[in-house]
């Protein structure tokens, strides 16, 4: 053929099916945000699952979700961050770095459900720690962990090798180094990272179902005390959070407006995504301005 | 010794920062470490134990066809087979779309339109699987019911919905994958009077192929592991598929209904941790893939 015509054809035919395949996928998030949207209300946001009856909200699931986000980065990001330190500043080059990178890589390529089994196993049953906010954020740290390595540790070898050098030079220990120069420029990259992760484990679910449990307890909102059992934040309390209850309502749900609620909880999901998307690139942007100047 | 004595011969403040420091830093390191070791060792240990406490041939494990563990009959090819065949399914019909449309924003549109369609790419791989498999229950299924009748449950409903959750994630790989040619390539090839599509398939794909690749198998990765939207979706019924709309059951949608249905320390439970390890390892293997393809990449 031609090759005029055939890049036409082709260029024609690449268009065509980019188009099909993003008005699909574009279509169904604008139609669950179209569905989901109006049945957001005040009250939606501010009301109790009901269990059997029209007219629940998610205001507890709405909750835990972020409680949990917040407990999981607690564990997650320092770890992460002094792993990510050890291999990027002091790992020798030798076959025990290159096995531990391969068990981080282990870690990520690990199925969710199957970190919620280990959750159940070793936090839940052998930890007795029963279903409880603290196991799922264990079980989410593990989720967690390889990426938000990795981000921290691209973020700190993205650090011009010139300010590494500077600080030895002026002769200071290498820990010192680390943490008043290396950390402090590679904190936009770190934070980013953990904003993102932070949007990921907050649709988690499958890790969730046998760790943070499926129910919700009665918990008080004016008890700030952590150590009480009906505080909101005992973090020993079985939790269920946003995506958990998409998944309960549409397989065991028993409401009548299951459909409802739960297209309502999916736009909710769908706009803390975003907006956790768009509080990193915020984030990442601002602490880089402010190192520049 | 007096103080200035100690202060001449003893560390300074610097070393004890510094040993500090590598403490802390190896401390975290080994944790993960150890943490790996552990879940390897607690799945691997777990998983066998069907196999030597209760006896079940691990042939008969693969390769049974009949999986009902209340009655001692644990055959778990009907949940292999399904595993492998909506994963499959949906690697293979997204591949050349995903392709198409990372060509389409990379090497066509305007790189203007890039700053549009990366934000939303971004939000389509942070969608949670479970609004995916909600998608599917309300949308895909009723679709499914209208064209071909029956319940509208099983493989194919699973596919759609793996396939829409993995697009993102592989449009978005593959778009690194081609920004990452050389842009000389590309002068270089249109110097030479090369068509668009010319340089496209003669020059863009072939150094681009490795990552595609790897996006495709990272796809399916993701596609294998996934629990929830699948167990949505496929009607879960743990009988060998006879067609792709009948009701199925994948490795992860029978943990996700068994575990809270069996007794810790049963068979019947045991045989469930049995299925965790086929997809520990088969996640392995993915990953080994993956590496395998970068290696050739790169030499």
């Amino acid at each position: 053929m031609d090759p005029q015509k055939s890049n036409r054809l082709a260029t024609g035919v690449i268009l065509c099916f980019a188009a099909i395949v993003s008005l699909i996928v574009l279509s169904l998030v604008l139609y669950l945000l179209a569905t989901g949207l109006p049945h957001v209300s005040w009250h939606f946001l501010t009301s109790a699952a009901s269990s059997f009856t029209a007219g629940g909200g998610i205001r507890d699931q709405l909750f835990n979700s972020f409680y949990l986000v917040i407990l999981t980065l607690l564990v997650s990001v320092p770890l992460s961050l002094g792993a990510a330190i050890y291999l990027s500043e002091y790992a020798p080059k030798n076959r025990l770095t290159s096995i531990l990178r391969l068990a981080i890589e282990v870690l990520s390529s690990l199925p969710s459900v199957v970190v919620g089994l280990f959750g159940y196993l070793v936090f839940v049953l052998q930890w007795k720690m029963d279903f409880s906010l603290l196991a799922g954020a264990l079980a989410l740290t593990i989720i967690n962990l390889p990426l938000l390595t990795r981000s921290c540790e691209t973020a700190l070898s993205q650090v011009p090798f010139l300010q590494r050098q500077a600080g030895l030079g002026l002769g200071m220990a290498k820990w010192r180094v680390t943490t008043r120069i290396m950390v402090p420029a590679a904190l936009p990259g770190i934070m980013t990272g953990a904003i993102l992760s932070a949007g990921r484990i907050f649709g988690e679910a499958a890790a969730l179902i046998y760790t943070a449990g499926q129910s919700s307890i009665n918990v008080s909102y004016s008890n700030w005390n952590p150590f009480s059992p009906t505080s909101f934040l005992n973090p020993m309390r079985p939790a269920e959070t946003l995506a958990v209850h998409i998944w309960k309502l549409n397989t065991e749900g028993l409401v009548p407006d299951a459909t409802a609620v739960s297209a309502g909880a999916a736009a909710v999901l769908i706009i803390a995504i975003l907006a956790f998307n768009l509080l990193a690139r915020f984030v990442g942007g601002l602490v880089a301005k402010h190192f520049r100047q | 010794m007096s103080d200035w004595e100690k202060r001449l011969t003893g560390p300074s403040k610097e070393t004890n920062q510094e040993r500090v420091g590598r403490v802390l830093t190896t401390l975290s390191i080994t944790v993960i470490g150890l943490l790996v070791a552990t879940i390897l060792i607690f799945l691997a240990s777990k998983g066998l134990s069907l196999f030597i406490k209760y006896g079940v041939n691990i042939w008969d494990f693969v390769s049974g066809t009949d999986w009902s563990p209340k009655k001692g009959s644990y055959g778990a090819l009907p949940m292999i087979v399904t595993s492998f065949g909506v994963t499959m399914l949906a690697g293979i019909v997204a591949l050349p779309l995903a392709l198409m449309v990372a060509l389409a924003v990379t090497e066509i549109l305007p790189p203007a339109f890039r700053k549009v369609t990366q934000p939303v790419i971004e939000l389509l791989v942070g969608i949670p699987s479970v609004v995916y498999g909600f998608v599917g229950l309300t949308v895909i299924i009723p679709i499914l019911r209208q064209w071909f009748g029956g319940t509208g449950f099983g493989m194919l409903a699973a596919t759609v919905v793996l396939f829409l959750m993995i697009v993102p994630t592989m449009v978005s790989m593959t778009i690194d994958t081609l920004l990452a040619v050389p842009e000389s390539y590309r002068m270089a090839s249109k110097g030479l009077g090369a068509t668009r599509w010319q340089t496209i398939y003669r020059t863009i794909l072939p150094s681009a192929a490795g990552g595609v690749l790897t996006a495709m198998i990272f796809g399916m990765a993701r596609a294998f592991g996934e629990a929830l939207a699948v167990q949505m979706v496929i009607g879960n019924a743990s009988i060998m598929p006879t067609s792709l709309m009948s009701s199925a059951a994948t490795l992860t949608s029978v943990l996700t209904t068994g575990i809270g249905n069996t007794v810790m320390g049963t068979a019947a439970n045991d045989a469930l941790w049995s299925l965790a390890l086929v997809l520990l390892v088969m996640s392995l293997i993915f990953n080994l893939a993956m590496r395998l393809v970068n290696r050739n990449k790169e030499g």
